[in-house]
């Protein structure tokens, strides 16, 4: 929209509109966009191998970590890794989030649960997860239930924050509304309470991914014979920086793709929210 | 008197759906035009557009550079205090702060300077957006309904009260409305939007303060409400009395 000149003119002390909002990027554009950070990254990383600035000892070469990963991948080793590592992160993440969305929603909602549950939860969580990690290996041995119990614990609490703060601050008087139309109980918390603080929700969500890959790095050096941390145990005795660094690359990977999970887990979950219109 | 608003053949397209679709309109300095339409003929998105808020998709918007909007809900910040939702955004000191209270004075709330919003009622809260948006000093004074969740006694009292603070600041004012009585109240011209253009642009001849009984009054309202699509029985002897009740032409 341009304002025709003669009609400016016509006008001296007026002036257009300019409203402030962002006109909407196509898709491709915003990926290209989002893609440029880490493209950025990898390019500064081989710039900096090439021209010597980074020596070998301390960080491989883009090439050098691309061939270790081809290799590791050919003999299946990383395959193996992964599937083992995944699957330990997955189980502890699930168990971490079911145990801190419930806690969550119990004292977010209810005023005795947060009366009961708070504060030990509070004290609890200002606990550093690491230190618990010989704790576990006493309780646990040194089998796989310690490791995906470890993850499970330090989970559960970035996802019990956030949950409780988001359903405290779901709206009361929408609450109070519900309730005069016979809403109430589970119905209410499903229906109105969860999709209000769906947004707090994921942000715990992604908090606890995050975690849950550095989790996993402490359990896995639990004496451990197989995953992605094992690997490393074993790279770092043989100073192989590229493996070392193709294992660092696929934690990275991994918290990208966790990411990107819930960023999709977002547009998918709330289409309410989808194009910001602030009306 | 010098032009306040001038648009030319405004448009805006929703999905294929032309909301506004060649929409003239000129206000002067001073001059108080309402708008009326039903529900969903684009009336916000016209106000939206004047406010900055939205973008047209074609035609030419002008309008001065001091503009305010009152939403139809009060949007007032609930962790400020009344007094800090009146002076928001303006530059902090002792003399804006003076401003504010005089504006709250104005519009009948200067005991609640220091209240939380949470604890106003709508039609208090209504009149801190009304002096929020008036302590600005606007140009061009934009109001969206803003009387249209209040109960009708509160609504009278603040059609009186828009009425005596618009002539004594002498703003350009668009008030959208869907209440026909409201419009012929308080404008000096009323405007009706249908199928994305004004079909009725008419200046309001009778004489202040305005009486639902007047028959010019009814004249004028009789010719907007066919204008909105609603038909009134021919007129009979209990039409002056049907007028005298103020909300009685609402399009709801
Ligand atoms: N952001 C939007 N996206 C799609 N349609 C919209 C949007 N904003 C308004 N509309 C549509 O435009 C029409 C006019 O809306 P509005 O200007 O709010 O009407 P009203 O006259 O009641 O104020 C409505 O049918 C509404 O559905
Ligand atoms: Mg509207």
């Amino acid at each position: 929209m341009t304002a025709a000149p003669v009609e400016t003119r016509a006008y001296p002390d007026l002036v257009v509109p300019r409203p402030r909002i962002p006109r909407p990027r196509r898709r491709g554009m915003s990926v290209a966009l989002r893609t440029l950070g880490p493209l950025a990254l990898l390019g500064g990383w081989w710039l900096a191998s090439a021209t010597g600035v980074l020596s070998p000892d301390v960080l491989a070469s883009p090439a050098t970590v691309a061939d270790a990963a081809r290799e590791l991948w050919a003999d299946g080793q990383l395959t193996d890794a992964l599937r083992v590592s995944l699957t330990r992160a997955v189980l502890g993440l699930a168990c971490g989030l079911a145990a801190g969305l419930l806690l969550g929603v119990v004292t977010g909602f209810s005023r005795l649960g947060e009366e009961l549950l708070d504060s030990p939860l509070q004290l609890l969580r200002a606990l550093p997860f690491l230190s618990l990690v010989p704790l576990f290996m006493v309780w646990f041995g040194i089998g796989e239930s310690a490791r995906v119990v470890l993850i499970a614990v330090a989970t559960t609490f970035p996802m019990y924050v956030s949950t409780a703060g988001g359903v405290r601050n779901v709206d009361r008087r929408l609450l109070e509304a519900m309730r005069t139309f016979g809403l109430g109980g589970w119905r209410l918390v499903r229906e109105v309470v969860l999709p209000g603080a769906l947004p707090s929700l994921l942000a715990g969500f992604r908090l606890s991914m995050t975690l849950s890959v550095i989790a996993l790095i402490a359990a896995e050096e639990i004496n451990s014979t197989s995953g992605i941390g094992y690997l490393m145990t074993q790279a770092q005795s043989f100073s192989r920086t590229d493996i070392l660094s193709v294992c660092v690359l696929v934690y990275g990977l991994l918290g990208l793709a966790a990411d990107l999970l819930a960023r999709g887990a977002e547009r998918v979950l709330m289409p309410w929210r989808a194009k910001g219109a602030a009306r | 008197m010098s032009t306040a608003v001038h648009l030319r053949g405004l448009r805006r397209v929703f999905g294929s759906r032309a909301v506004l679709d060649g929409v003239d309109l000129d206000i002067e300095r001073g001059e108080f035009v309402a708008l009326l339409g039903a529900s969903g003929t684009g009336k916000t998105t016209l106000l939206r557009i004047l406010g900055a808020l939205d973008r047209p998709d074609g035609g030419t918007v002008l309008v001065p550079e001091a503009r305010t909007i009152v939403f139809q809900e009060p949007r007032l910040v609930p962790s400020k205090r009344v007094l800090g939702n009146v002076v928001v955004g303006l530059p902090r000191g002792a003399a804006v702060q003076e401003q504010g209270r005089r504006a709250l004075a104005e519009v009948g709330l200067a005991d609640h300077a220091r209240a939380w919003p949470h604890t106003l009622s709508g039609g208090e809260a209504q009149r801190v957006a009304l002096a929020r948006a008036l302590v600005r000093e606007p140009e061009l004074l934009l109001l969206d309904e803003p009387f249209a969740a209040l109960d009708a006694l509160t609504r009278l009292r603040m059609q009186d009260l828009v009425g005596d603070l618009v002539r004594t600041r002498r703003p350009a004012v668009l008030l959208v409305t869907h209440d026909v009585d409201e419009a012929i109240r308080l404008a000096d011209r009323v405007a009706v939007l249908k199928d994305g253009r004004l079909v009725t642009d008419e200046r309001v001849e009778a004489r202040r303060p305005r009486d639902a009984a007047d028959p010019e009054f009814t004249a004028l309202r009789r010719r907007l409400l066919g204008d909105l699509g609603v038909r009134l029985p021919a007129a009979g002897p209990d039409e002056n009395e049907k007028a005298g009740r103020p909300s009685e032409g609402a399009i709801r």
